[in-house]
C-alpha cells in the first residue's frame, strides 16, 4: 500500500473523486440526460422523452449500428490474425528483423489517424486496387489502425510464454502446427482475448480516419454522431452515442463470455 | 550384432562423441555454462548452438525434426502445459499411435498412478507442488516410451526432502527403463545414485567418460573432484613433485607423472596443527581458517593457505574442540604423501 495513514487515504480518495467526477462521470451522466431530454433550457431538462432514443435505433441510425458492428468485427478479426501471426513470427526471427517488424507494426499508432485515412484515400482511389467508395476502405483503415494494439498485446503475452513449452511439445511428437494450435495459442488465450477486446473497442470508436474515407452507404456510428452534432442535433447525437456505448459493451461482453467458454471446455 | 542404442556426434559449441548401450543411465556433469544443456538440446534436435548426428538403435535420426525422433525431453522446470490438467499433460504425447481417446486417457491415468499421482489427474499444474509437477513431467516424458530420455536437472528446483522422494521415484523407474537416459545434474548424490556412468563436460568438451566408480576414484578434472568433495589442484609434474601455479610443490607417494597433473586430496587426509608438524607429513604449509561448517560429529574446516594452496579439512568435532579451531585462527596444514592422489591429464 502506498498510503498508510487513515486521513491520508481519505485525502487521496477525495482527490480522486474530485478529478474523476467532472472529467469522466459528469460528461457520461450529461450524455444520458441529453439522450432522454425533451426541452432543456435550465440546469436540467424540464421535460423528458424517449423520442431521440427511438430515432437513434431506427432507419439510417440503426443501419449505422449494424455497419459499426460489422466493421469492428471484421477489422478486429483481421488485426488479430495479422497481429498474432507477426508477433509469433517476429519472436523467432533474428533481432534486426524483429526490430523492423516492431517499428512497422507500431507505425499506425505513431501517426495521426487522419494521416492513415488520407493515405488510404490516396493509395486506393485508383487501380490496381480500387477500394475508395466501397466499405472495404473503411474496414482496411480500421484494421491498419488497430493491428498495432493487437500486435503489442500479443507480443507482451509471448514474452511470458517460454520457448520451453514448444520444445517439450515437439519432443512429445507434436508437429509445429499442433504445437501452435494446442500449446502456443491456448497459452496465449488471455492475451488474444485482451487484444480482441481492445481492437473491437478502438474500432467502434474510430472517427479520425473513417471520416476521411467513408462512402455514403457505410457510415459508422461515431461518424453519425459527428454529423448529427455538426448539424446542431445534439440531443439525437447523444442518443446515438448511447447506442454506440451499448453496442460496444455487448461486443466486449460476448468476447469475455467466449473466452470463459473456451477455458471451461478444454480443462477436462 | 545389434547396434548401440545411442550413437551421437555433436558439433558447434559442444563437440562430443558418445555411444551408449540400451538401459544405461548416464549423468552429465560439469560447471555452469559447460554445454550440458546444449548437448541435450542437440540430441533432441532442438534449436541451439550445437548440432548432432544421432543414431538411435542404428537408425540415423539426426536430420529429422524433433517431433519425429522419439526423444523424451524434460527441461529444468518441467514445463508442464499450464492450461491442461495433469492427465491431459501426460496424454499429450500419446497422440498419433493408433490409440483411441479413451485408451490415451487410460494410459495417462496408468502412468500417473504408477508415479503415485493417481488422485491428482484432474488438477492443473498450478495446483500441484513442485515435486508433484516434476513427477507429472516425468510421467509425460515416459508415457510415449521414448528410446532416448533427456532430463535437464530434474531435481534442481526442489527442496531437500522432495528431492529425495523424487530421486527415489526416478531411480525406481529408470531401473527397468530399456532406453538410454541422460541426466544433467550438479549434485554428486544424484549423479552417483541414479547413473552408472558419468560424462564430465567442460568448456564444450567431454573431459571424462567413465563409470561412476572410476570417476570417483580418479577424477580427471578439478571441477568434478571438487563436486565430489575433494581438494583438487592442477599443476605440472616435476622430479620433486607437482608444482602448482603459485609455486608450491605437493608430493605424492609415487613419482609425479610429467605434464599437466591433477592433484586430489581427500579432506580426511588433511591434518590441522596448532604448531609446526614434525616429520610425518611430507606436505606442510601455513594458513588461516576461513569457515567451519558442521554435519554431526564431523566438521568441515576451510583454510586459506598463506604459503600454499587453500584446503578443506574434515576433522572430528572432538579434535576441533581440542585444537580450539575457529574462524580467523592460524593453523599448520599437513598432508601425508599417501593421501595425495596424482592423475595425469
Amino acid at each position: 500500500m502506498l498510503v498508510w495513514s487513515r486521513s491520508g487515504r481519505a485525502f487521496v480518495w477525495a482527490l480522486f473523486a474530485l478529478v474523476f467526477t467532472p472529467v469522466v462521470l459528469g460528461p457520461l451522466a450529461m450524455l444520458v440526460i441529453a439522450a432522454f431530454a425533451g426541452d432543456w433550457n435550465g440546469v436540467l431538462p424540464s421535460t423528458w422523452t424517449t423520442e431521440h432514443f427511438r430515432d437513434a435505433t431506427d432507419g439510417t441510425n440503426l443501419d449505422s449500428v449494424v455497419v459499426s458492428i460489422q466493421t469492428a468485427l471484421l477489422a478486429a478479426g483481421i488485426a488479430l490474425v495479422v497481429g498474432t501471426w507477426t508477433a509469433i513470427a517476429a519472436r523467432n526471427a533474428p533481432r534486426p528483423v524483429r526490430r523492423i517488424a516492431d517499428a512497422v507494426l507500431h507505425l499506425p499508432v505513431a501517426v495521426p489517424s487522419v494521416v492513415v485515412g488520407l493515405g488510404m484515400l490516396v493509395a486506393f482511389s485508383d487501380g490496381p486496387l480500387l477500394l475508395n467508395g466501397t466499405k472495404w476502405i473503411v474496414i482496411a483503415a480500421h484494421a491498419v489502425l488497430v493491428v498495432a494494439f493487437a500486435y503489442a498485446t500479443v507480443s507482451a503475452g509471448l514474452d511470458r510464454t517460454d520457448q520451453a513449452f514448444a520444445d517439450v511439445a515437439a519432443s512429445l511428437g507434436a508437429s509445429p502446427l499442433r504445437v501452435l494450435f494446442r500449446v502456443r495459442l491456448p497459452m496465449l488465450l488471455p492475451s488474444l482475448s485482451a487484444a480482441a477486446s481492445l481492437a473491437l473497442a478502438l474500432s467502434m470508436g474510430e472517427v479520425g480516419a473513417t471520416i476521411m474515407v467513408y462512402p455514403a452507404d457505410w457510415r459508422t456510428l461515431p461518424v453519425s454522431v459527428f454529423t448529427l452534432t455538426d448539424r446542431g442535433k445534439v440531443l439525437l447525437g447523444s442518443a446515438v452515442t448511447l447506442t454506440l456505448l451499448l453496442a460496444t459493451l455487448i461486443l466486449l461482453t460476448v468476447v469475455g463470455l467466449l473466452r470463459g467458454k473456451v477455458e471451461d471446455r478444454r480443462s477436462h | 550384432m545389434t547396434p548401440p542404442a545411442l550413437q551421437a556426434r555433436t558439433e558447434g559449441l559442444v563437440t562430443a562423441e558418445l555411444t551408449v548401450a540400451a538401459g544405461e543411465v548416464v549423468a552429465v556433469v560439469g560447471p555452469n555454462g559447460a554445454g550440458k544443456s546444449t548437448l541435450l538440446r542437440a540430441l533432441a534436435g532442438l534449436p541451439g548452438p550445437a548440432r548432432a548426428a544421432v543414431a538411435i538403435d542404428g537408425e540415423p535420426v539426426g536430420t529429422r525434426p524433433p517431433h519425429l525422433r522419439r526423444v523424451g525431453y524434460v527441461p529444468q522446470d518441467g514445463a508442464l502445459f499450464p492450461h491442461l490438467s495433469a492427465a491431459r499433460n501426460v496424454a499429450y504425447g500419446l497422440r498419433g499411435r493408433g490409440l483411441s481417446r479413451r485408451e490415451q486417457r487410460a494410459a495417462a491415468h496408468d502412468w500417473l498412478t504408477r508415479l503415485g499421482l493417481g488422485e491428482l489427474a484432474a488438477r492443473r499444474p498450478g495446483q500441484l507442488s513442485g515435486g508433484q509437477q516434476q513427477r507429472v513431467a516425468l510421467a509425460r516424458a515416459l508415457a510415449p516410451e521414448p528410446r532416448l530420455l533427456l532430463l535437464d536437472e530434474p531435481l534442481a528446483a526442489l527442496d531437500v526432502e522432495t528431492r529425495a522422494a523424487v530421486r527415489h521415484t526416478l531411480r525406481s523407474h529408470l531401473g527397468p527403463y530399456d532406453g538410454v537416459c541422460l541426466i544433467v545434474t550438479h549434485d554428486p548424490v544424484d549423479a552417483l545414485s541414479l547413473a552408472g556412468r558419468m560424462l564430465v563436460v567442460e568448456s564444450g568438451v567431454i573431459v571424462q567418460d567413465a563409470s561412476a566408480a572410476e570417476v570417483t576414484r580418479a577424477p580427471r578434472s578439478a571441477w568434478v573432484a571438487r563436486m565430489l568433495g575433494l581438494n583438487a589442484y592442477e599443476g605440472d609434474g616435476t622430479d620433486d613433485g607437482v608444482r602448482l601455479a603459485d609455486g608450491h610443490v605437493l608430493v605424492g607417494a609415487d613419482p609425479a607423472p610429467r605434464g599437466r597433473v591433477l592433484v586430489t586430496v581427500h579432506p580426511d587426509h588433511v591434518t590441522l596443527y596448532r604448531d609446526p608438524p614434525g616429520g610425518t607429513a611430507r606436505n606442510a604449509w601455513h594458513g588461516t581458517i576461513t569457515e567451519v561448517t558442521g554435519t554431526g560429529t564431523r566438521l568441515r574446516v576451510a583454510v586459506h593457505g598463506s604459503d600454499g594452496p587453500d584446503v578443506v579439512a574434515e576433522v572430528t568435532a572432538a579434535a576441533a574442540a581440542e585444537l580450539g579451531l575457529g574462524e580467523g585462527l592460524g593453523v599448520w596444514i599437513g598432508v601425508k604423501a599417501t593421501g595425495v592422489g596424482l592423475t595425469a591429464l
